[in-house]
């Protein structure tokens, strides 16, 4: 690596005692564990970066008695495996990052939503759950966690669409608001978070506030899992600070030859060649949730876009107009384009469309397949035609 | 006042009660915003997102029918981007759907041709994507047509199936490009749980799901000199067909009904409100004699409750859902296949007429009527009893077809011999009518005085709360009845499939003691019917429920069995309610089906 | 079918017969028979006293509840852009020449069926692909070829 600082907390051992930190936290108030999360800046690492903070606080203050804590572990962007890195290697701070929010929010009952890819990992997951039920019930902590297994739908990692799932449903995606805070998991107020935002939590509570801020800039506290892939020599989970530069990323990951990077998986952006340099990698820039993939020049960008769409298409729940036949008509679009049947401008028609999916679509799937529709298709229009 | 939102709706303030949606305060300013999946009789969707509107702050536009009216937003139903939003969502929506309008039942009656023609959309903005489909038509059922080259996914058909009706014979499956609306295992609809109630029909947007219509047949049959073709309508046509000229909802056109009928050729006009009153007759004795075997015979195989058996939905439900409780329906034929069975036999007879020769149609409110008058139980004349089954919509399309203008018919009676009714029969086509009828009758016949409300108005039965209950006690008896002195009759009335299923599960768990229940499977009953003029909405069902009671209250003789022809078949043919020749015609036998 | 009458009872006396119990019931009949056939189907709907119609759609919006009959080992090979670019066509070409099937097919024996399925989470690691919940990943036409014949052997 010459630019970018590794870091090393999310996998890192923190101490011998398994348990620990979850233990000695557990202590603490629920006020004091919000206003610690709160302080430390940290915002949701799924990709959408909401306040972890303040979902927490929104929840806590809702009078209901019945409460539920719920972790997304329905990993499917294209691009992205650093929830399956972490909970094959540290689980038990997945679980603590669970057990503190229940204990901010007064959740009794928790879920982890694991997605059906993911099914192999179930026994040994369910082993370190014993303990963590152990290590809960020593600390006089109420709370129980269910793994509810997916079945191969990436919309599931749409919150709402997750819930109705957990709840034996489709999984389509609700009208929002109400918002899960208020309204969530069986109808009930509900913190969701990424795998990655728990393990943030705990470190938190470990490092301190203080500690936590120093890394990352002040829009993008803390560092990050970035799962990297594509055309690099060294594909894999790297935790890095956020608040980076495409450039230096670039450099420290590319293989001599990158000419564009994928950030945030299909539904994230296309950044050329060009931008790298003025493209920071934060919530002030490009958002992630870690998916990093790297194309050199060898590979057609209208091969990629294809990928991308025909994703949407299959993956779309189906349910609102935009998305479910916005989706088929990008797909045979671009198809119509390359083979000459469409002329040229009608990826202007298709650019519009891709406008209004991002302005009317119900969800985040329908409203984000523009981000890299229109991305690509801006920077790489040639791509698309011959 | 603490429950109401301020907003502002493309610069005009508005109030409204919090719960409300930027579509209810919309309204409220009559500024319209179009819709597909919304509908005011089921929960909201927000997945077609054509009523998308812009509100300041926020970064996407908004489903006004999804968006509940918050303090202080600013919102605008009309701009650049809602406009260019809505009109690309219309496109794709084309996109997917086979716009063959000419070709189509629906046209020019279809919601999204009409969101289309008001968008001028000349041509095409996207692919057609109807050839990259495997869309299929399902035909199979005598009732319904499902045509998903039609559909729009707007799930309205899904919500009312399962938030209305209780029934989910249509659910929505797969997802992304391949979504669609289907049955179990995409069977037909003939094969599975659905009722035919035909809610989804009146309440799908376009030409996805339409009744069978019959019009050819039935015009074949008046052309055929050969035959002679004799019609019923029943009760709840009269008060709704006007709808489909153009009339308020609420009006009562039993004149022109009959005048219409009679214009179109065919050669008897008769009228189910007869054999309704018929109904009465011999469903107030059975009723009677369950209770009399159950309380003092103590003859433990009579059942009770005692269901009302007038409405197909209803009865294909209970065999579905309640198999066990077949024995507690009625073995009362509904009036359309009372008077089936009579214009074959009977009718028949008195005119002198081969029953071969006798074509016998039916004016229905009702989808399922369609499947009732198939049904191979439905042949107690010896010939199928009913032979077309026609909804008030189809009636419609004939008199348009024949270029006969409704409006300014005359008002016509209906013929005799079958064609004689009271206000008892009429109301029939109402929830609790068949209730306030039953009670009208077997109260005067075990007490020899009428029933002990104002103006015979049985209001407690009456109105659209979803399940009812109402109890009568029976005094002062004459000595035949001297079983019942002293008796709390205690009824029940439920409409809308879901409504009967919460009745049906307290009976199941023996939370709920009725000797008597009234069931109609459509929500308001049969004027609600699936074969009634679209739109439906409470507002609409109201009305034609204030007509029928109006209706009622204007008829010369109000009680079933004061009927000068029910009195006159009775000595003349049938004998005596329950009889020999009754229980070969008028009553009948349910089924056992499978809950898929 | 008696035995699929059993293993419904059994997963719903395992997971409840609450809606929630839906989707843990047909995993769970996945994992015994591949697919879910229709009257697996309607014994679910009755042991969870729910419409047919809704448990079809519930799973049929699932990829891997599966309603057509396929083999004892289902592949499920990553077809995200990733995978691709690693040589996914390469291993599907190698899977097809030693099953002799295309994908969407099941061999005849009722050994196999093959798929391709959306993103894994081994991109780092393509090509990769899934034989039942079995993840394989950095797959070449050797390493492949091994996998598949010791599944054909088995």
């Amino acid at each position: 690596m010459k630019n970018l600082k590794r870091v090393d907390i999310i996998f890192g051992a923190y101490t011998q005692e398994k348990y620990k930190v979850l233990g000695e936290t557990l202590k603490k108030s629920s006020d004091q564990i919000i206003s610690e999360v709160t302080d430390s800046g940290l915002k949701g690492r799924g990709g959408a970066g909401f306040p972890t903070g303040l979902k927490w606080k929104y929840t806590a203050n809702e009078a209901d008695p019945i409460k539920y804590v719920v972790c997304n572990a329905d990993e499917g962007e294209p691009g992205t495996f650093k929830d399956r890195e972490i909970l094959t290697r540290v689980p038990r701070k997945v679980f603590s990052g669970m057990a503190i929010c229940a204990k901010a929010i007064g959740a009794k009952k928790g879920y982890l939503y694991l997605r059906g890819e993911y099914v192999y990992m179930l026994p040994d997951l369910m082993a370190e759950l014993e303990l963590f039920h152990k290590c809960v019930k020593e600390n006089n902590l109420d709370f129980e966690i269910k793994i509810s297994m997916g079945s191969g739908a990436y919309i599931c990692g749409e919150e709402s669409a997750l819930f109705e799932s957990i709840e034996g449903k489709r999984g389509e995606p609700r009208n929002k608001p109400p918002y899960p805070t208020v309204s969530g998991l069986f109808g009930k107020p509900t913190v969701i978070n990424n795998v990655e935002t728990f393990v943030n939590t705990l470190m938190i509570m470990r490092l301190g506030a203080d500690e936590f801020k120093t890394l990352g800039t002040s829009d993008s506290r803390g560092s990050k899992l970035f799962s990297v892939s594509g055309d690099t020599p060294v594909a894999g989970i790297f935790e890095l600070e956020l608040g980076m530069s495409l450039e230096d990323f670039v450099e420290d990951f590319g293989d001599g030859d990158t000419k564009a990077v994928q950030v945030g998986g299909a539904s994230g952006f296309c950044v050329p060649r060009k931008k790298f340099k003025d493209t920071i990698i934060g919530f002030e820039g490009v958002p992630t949730g870690g998916s990093m993939m790297l194309f050199n020049s060898s590979r057609s960008m209208y091969n990629v876009l294809k990928n991308y769409v025909e994703f949407f298409e299959e993956e779309s729940c189906g349910q609102c107009t935009p998305c479910r036949v916005g989706c088929q008509q990008l797909k045979l679009g671009i198809e119509a384009v390359k083979k000459g049947e469409k002329s040229a401008t009608y990826l202007d028609t298709l650019q519009k469309l891709a406008d209004t999916m991002k302005v009317s679509a119900k969800c985040g799937l329908g409203q984000s397949v523009a981000n890299s529709f229109s991305s690509i298709v801006d920077n790489f229009k040639e791509e698309m035609i011959y | 006042m603490a429950n109401t939102v301020n907003l502002n709706i493309d610069g005009i303030d508005v109030s409204v009660e919090a719960g409300k949606t930027v579509l209810d305060a919309a309204k409220e300013l009559n500024i319209h915003i179009p819709t597909l999946c919304y509908h005011e009789d089921l929960c909201v969707a927000g997945n077609c997102r054509v009523c998308v509107v812009e509100q300041e702050g926020a970064k996407n536009l908004v489903a006004s029918c999804a968006m509940p009216a918050q303090e202080g937003m600013v919102i605008h139903t009309n701009t650049h981007k809602v406009r260019n939003a809505r009109k690309h969502i219309v496109e794709l929506l084309l996109s997917e759907h086979n716009a063959d309008c000419t070709k189509c039942y629906k046209n020019k009656s279809c919601e999204l041709q009409d969101l289309a023609s008001d968008m001028i959309i000349s041509e095409n903005m996207f692919l057609d994507l109807v050839p990259e489909k495997n869309y299929t038509i399902d035909n199979f059922s005598p009732s319904i047509i499902k045509d998903d080259s039609k559909c729009i996914r707007c799930q309205r058909c899904v919500r009312t199936c399962h938030d209305l009706q209780h029934v989910s014979a249509l659910g929505v499956a797969y997802k992304g490009d391949k979504m669609k609306i289907s049955t179990f295992f995409e069977n037909s609809m003939f094969d599975v749980v659905c009722t035919n109630c035909g809610q989804c029909v009146i309440r799908c947007p376009t030409g996805a799901l339409i009744e069978k219509n019959y019009i050819e047949q039935v015009w074949d049959a008046i052309h055929d000199p050969n035959v002679h073709v004799v019609v019923q309508t029943a009760p709840a046509t009269r008060i709704a067909l006007g709808e489909e000229f153009g009339m308020e909802a609420g009006n009562i056109v039993t004149g022109k009904l009959a005048a219409s009928l009679r214009r179109l050729g065919f050669d008897s006009v008769l009228d189910t409100d007869f054999s309704a009153d018929l109904t009465i007759m011999e469903e107030g004795t059975e009723l009677l004699t369950r209770l009399k075997k159950a309380l003092v015979d103590k003859d433990a195989s009579v059942k009770l409750p005692m269901f009302t058996s007038c409405s197909p939905g209803w009865v294909k439900y209970i065999e579905h859902m309640y198999p066990d409780y077949l024995d507690n329906l009625s073995t009362c034929k509904s009036p359309q296949q009372m008077f089936g069975a009579l214009v074959k036999t009977y009718y028949a007879e008195k005119k002198k007429l081969d029953p071969a020769k006798i074509v016998s149609v039916s004016i229905m409110p009702c989808t399922a009527k369609k499947f009732e008058a198939a049904r191979p139980e439905m042949r107690g004349s010896g010939y199928q009893d009913v032979d077309l089954g026609i909804t008030t919509r189809e009636l419609a399309v004939m008199i348009k077809q024949a270029g006969i203008d409704f409006n300014s018919l005359p008002d016509e009676k209906f013929d005799s011999l079958m064609g004689q009714s009271t206000g008892a029969a009429v109301i029939f086509g109402a929830t609790g009518g068949v209730m306030e009828a039953a009670l009208r009758t077997a109260y005067e016949l075990v007490t020899g005085r009428e029933v002990p409300f104002e103006n015979l108005n049985i209001t407690a039965v009456r109105g659209m709360e979803g399940v009812r209950e109402a109890s009568v006690k029976i005094e002062n008896v004459l000595p035949a009845w001297s079983f019942l002195e002293g008796v709390e009759l205690k009824t029940a009335i439920a409409h809308g499939l879901k409504n009967a299923h919460q009745i049906m599960d307290a009976i199941k768990a023996g939370t709920a003691n009725y000797h008597f229940v009234e069931v109609m499977g459509c929500p308001g009953g049969c004027i609600g019917g699936g074969g009634q003029p679209i739109p439906t909405t409470p507002e609409i069902r109201q009305k034609r429920a204030d007509a029928i009671y109006r209706e009622d209250e204007g008829m010369e003789i109000r009680k079933s069995h004061e009927n000068p022809e029910i009195t006159q078949i009775y000595k003349e043919f049938l004998g005596e309610p329950l009889g020999h020749k009754s229980h070969e015609l008028l009553h009948t036998h349910y089924v056992k089906r499978k809950r898929v | 079918m008696p035995e699929i009458k059993e293993l419904v009872k059994q997963l719903a006396d395992k997971h409840g017969r609450n809606r929630e119990s839906l989707l843990p019931i047909l995993q769970g009949i996945i994992t015994e028979e591949q697919s879910i056939s229709d009257v697996a189907m309607s014994e679910v709907a009755e042991e969870l006293n729910m419409s047919a119609a809704l448990v079809y759609g519930t799973a049929t919006f699932y990829s891997f509840l599966d309603t057509e009959p396929r083999g004892t080992y289902v592949i499920r090979i990553c077809k995200t852009i990733t995978c691709d670019m690693k040589g996914k066509k390469q291993m599907i070409q190698t899977i097809e020449d030693l099953l002799k099937i295309k994908v969407g097919e099941t061999t005849k024996d009722n050994k196999f069926t093959l798929l391709e399925t959306n993103c894994l989470g081994w991109c780092h690691k393509g090509p990769a692909m899934l034989i039942n919940s079995t993840p394989y990943d950095s797959l070449d036409v050797n390493k492949i070829t091994e996998i598949i014949m010791e599944y054909i052997r088995k």
